[in-house]
């Protein structure tokens, strides 16, 4: 009899330790309510499709809201790694968030790969080997818009963004590429919801184009605003202005204007294509470029996951840091800072029956890779 | 810097006033005559502007989403004092300021929980759209023009209602004096429920009329909300025509303060931080206002003496 109790717990316990070494847990603390909602919504919804895909069942995925709030998100990261144990974290969307939680999260050796926020003390003085930036960094996108201001002649930009660090990125991104005279350059209260003011300035500053970083609601009120106010600058935008998510909500306002991405529902290469699809029939809804990279870092993670294991940390690392899995934006590849290098194409905004989208009209910048990968020592 | 842009600069100051006007006109009535903090307020602004979106899409008739607007925020408002508020009158500030801010969540969650997470679309009607032009060469929209004409005469008929009629005799004498009204056989809690209604309305015309121009989603009312308190703390708590010229001022304050602030400093400092010094400083600029409206008027511009 005490033999058959010893079997059977030595039996139970290696099934425990077996099913322990199998399992790989995923920690995704992301943006679910609040203002900023939308992104967090699209990026989960993109991450859970490729997991459902893979049907995996020895991965866990473990969801979090952080409400927008860098405090809630530190606490959540904690938890996370200390009680809940998870080998892998993703999610976060806004820069200030993610530098709250990053650098400690990779320091106590938990691997983390961004969907989504670029900052730049992330890609240089302060990369770290477990840190993987799947989407961009935070100015890759502004300076291809520079790069097509160039190209499309245009020569005095009145450029504006919000009064915080991303809103500085980008419009020292677009400086970085663009050659032309600046015509005027503000910055906007954050959260600001009423453009006149601005929109008066740019009428008079004698500008040829206008260039604006508004993510979210401040977006949709400017380009509502700036349709209304009779002024028929070009504009041209990073996607964040313009993604699926809020074209609806600017309605015809948006159309014609030029914005900059690194991805689009239109891309040519098989696995965007099923992507597009699977994404729309169980969501029913076009995805974003937020889903997409949702979508890309979860299969990230299972390719890497396919080849080593999450516990056999140099291994897994070199299996993210190989990028072996079909990209939804075609090529993909990581730079030595862990960033990607890749294409940003130019978009214009269409209307599809009674949906408003993008379609791709040029490429912007070719396998571009970001200005701060020489101040990473790794 | 031409007279043209000065002159389209105050336009717009007017008609934020006069946006800010409608949110604070309620919050002053709310507080002065019931003595209650209500941080929902905001939530009402964006059920306001929610009811419009929806409307405007089944019928696609402007008219009627305004109607809708007003209908829905009196409705929550109404609602929303019966079941909650009414606890709250004999509460400290403390009490009201939680239970208001609970509701903010419910608002803001349940109308996520219905309507989702992505903003919704609501347009300026065609017939109002584009801009116009005024005497002197100013191009300025006509919708904007529209929002300062409702709200002043939004202003006018609030004016008449609480200086000439019995309601605004009841009100005002609720306001120095609660018990005694009561007393005299008025019912009060119909009043306290008719007042916060009203107030109520006035938020969801707010949200619908500038949800024509800015984006319908969640979380949109608070913003609104912190500088509607700071109109009627420089109005002075429970006066209309304290929270008419505070409103005037503070939309005047802030749209020239981040218009001709950066230039100021443009005189003596390198473009690049001339605009982040004067943007960071025009934000503080109404904030600095009602410092100094305080020092030397405690109570408001039109506060009472109690």
């Amino acid at each position: 009899m005490k033999t058959l109790t010893t079997m059977a717990l030595a039996t139970a316990v290696s099934a425990l330790a077996m099913s322990a070494a199998a399992e790989t847990k995923i920690g995704m603390i992301t943006t679910l309510s609040g203002g900023g909602a939308g992104l967090g919504v699209d990026v989960r919804d993109g991450f859970m499709l490729a997991m459902e895909q893979a049907g995996r069942d020895d991965i866990e995925v473990v969801i979090e809201d952080d409400q927008r709030k860098p405090e809630s998100a530190v606490q959540i990261a904690d938890r996370m790694i200390q009680s809940e144990k998870v080998d892998i974290m993703t999610g976060i969307i806004w820069s200030n968030l993610a530098m709250a939680v990053v650098p400690a999260a990779t320091a106590q050796g938990v691997f983390y790969l961004s969907p989504n926020a670029g900052p730049s003390a992330l890609a240089g003085k302060r990369c770290h080997e477990n840190y993987f930036n799947v989407a961009w960094q935070n100015d890759n996108l502004h300076e291809a818009a520079g790069a097509y201001a160039n190209d499309a002649g245009l020569k005095n930009s009145y450029i504006l963004a919000p009064n915080y660090p991303a809103g500085k990125d980008a419009l020292t991104g677009y400086k970085r590429m663009y050659q032309g005279d600046l015509a005027g350059e503000t910055y906007t209260k954050m959260g600001q919801t009423d453009y006149a003011a601005e929109i008066a300035q740019i009428r008079a500053s004698g500008a040829d184009s206008v260039y604006f970083f508004l993510p979210g609601g401040m977006g949709i009120s400017f380009l509502k605003q700036y349709a209304d106010s009779g002024v028929d600058l070009p504009v041209v935008g990073p996607a964040f202005s313009f993604d699926q998510g809020i074209l609806q909500a600017v309605g015809g306002a948006a159309l014609g204007i030029k914005n900059t991405s690194q991805w689009n529902k239109d891309l040519d290469n098989p696995a965007n294509t099923a992507f597009v699809a699977a994404f729309e029939q169980k969501y029913e809804r076009l995805p974003s470029l937020y889903a997409s990279q949702g979508y890309d870092t979860a299969n990230l993670i299972l390719s890497a996951l396919n080849k080593a294991d999450v516990d056999d940390k140099d291994a897994f690392r070199a299996a993210l840091k190989a990028a072996e899995f079909d990209s939804v934006r075609g090529d993909f590849k990581f730079g030595d800072n862990h960033h990607p290098i890749q294409n940003i194409y130019v978009r214009e905004v269409i209307q599809e029956g009674d949906v408003f989208t993008n379609k791709i009209i040029a490429t912007g910048l070719e396998n571009h890779a970001d200005a701060y990968a020489a101040e990473c020592k790794m | 810097m031409s007279l043209i842009l000065i002159l389209e600069q105050i336009l717009n100051g007017l008609q934020f006033g006069v946006m800010l006007f409608l949110m604070a006109a309620g919050l002053t009535l709310v507080f002065g005559v019931m003595g209650l903090i209500n941080l929902a307020h905001g939530a009402l602004y964006m059920v306001g502007a929610f009811a419009a979106a929806i409307v405007a899409a089944w019928t696609g008739s402007f008219v009627l989403a305004l109607v809708a607007s007003l209908a829905a925020a009196a409705a929550a408002g109404a609602l929303v004092e019966l079941l909650v508020i009414r606890k709250l009158y004999d509460r400290d500030h403390l009490d009201q300021v939680l239970a208001t801010f609970a509701l903010i969540l419910i608002f803001s969650e349940g109308t996520r929980w219905v309507f989702g997470s992505f903003p919704l679309f609501l347009d300026v009607p065609s017939y109002l759209s584009g801009p116009i032009s005024l005497p002197g060469g100013i191009e300025y929209p006509l919708y904007r023009l529209t929002i300062i004409a409702i709200g002043l005469v939004v202003a006018a008929g609030l004016f008449w209602l609480i200086a000439r009629t019995r309601i605004g005799i009841q009100i005002r004498a609720g306001e120095s004096d609660r018990e005694m009204i009561a007393a005299l056989g008025v019912d009060i809690s119909k009043l306290y429920t008719l007042v916060f209604a009203l107030g109520a309305a006035l938020a969801g015309l707010a949200g619908a009329l500038v949800g024509a121009i800015q984006s319908v989603q969640v979380g949109m009312g608070e913003p609104v909300l912190i500088l509607a308190f700071v109109v009627i703390v420089i109005g002075g708590i429970g006066s209309i025509k304290g929270a008419m010229v505070g409103a005037l001022l503070v939309g005047l304050t802030d749209t020239l303060g981040g218009v001709f602030l950066p230039q100021l400093f443009g005189l003596f400092m390198e473009p690049a931080s001339a605009t982040s010094v004067g943007a960071s400083l025009a934000s503080m600029l109404i904030y600095i206002l009602m410092a100094a409206i305080l020092l030397v008027r405690p109570s408001g511009l039109y506060g009472g003496q109690h």
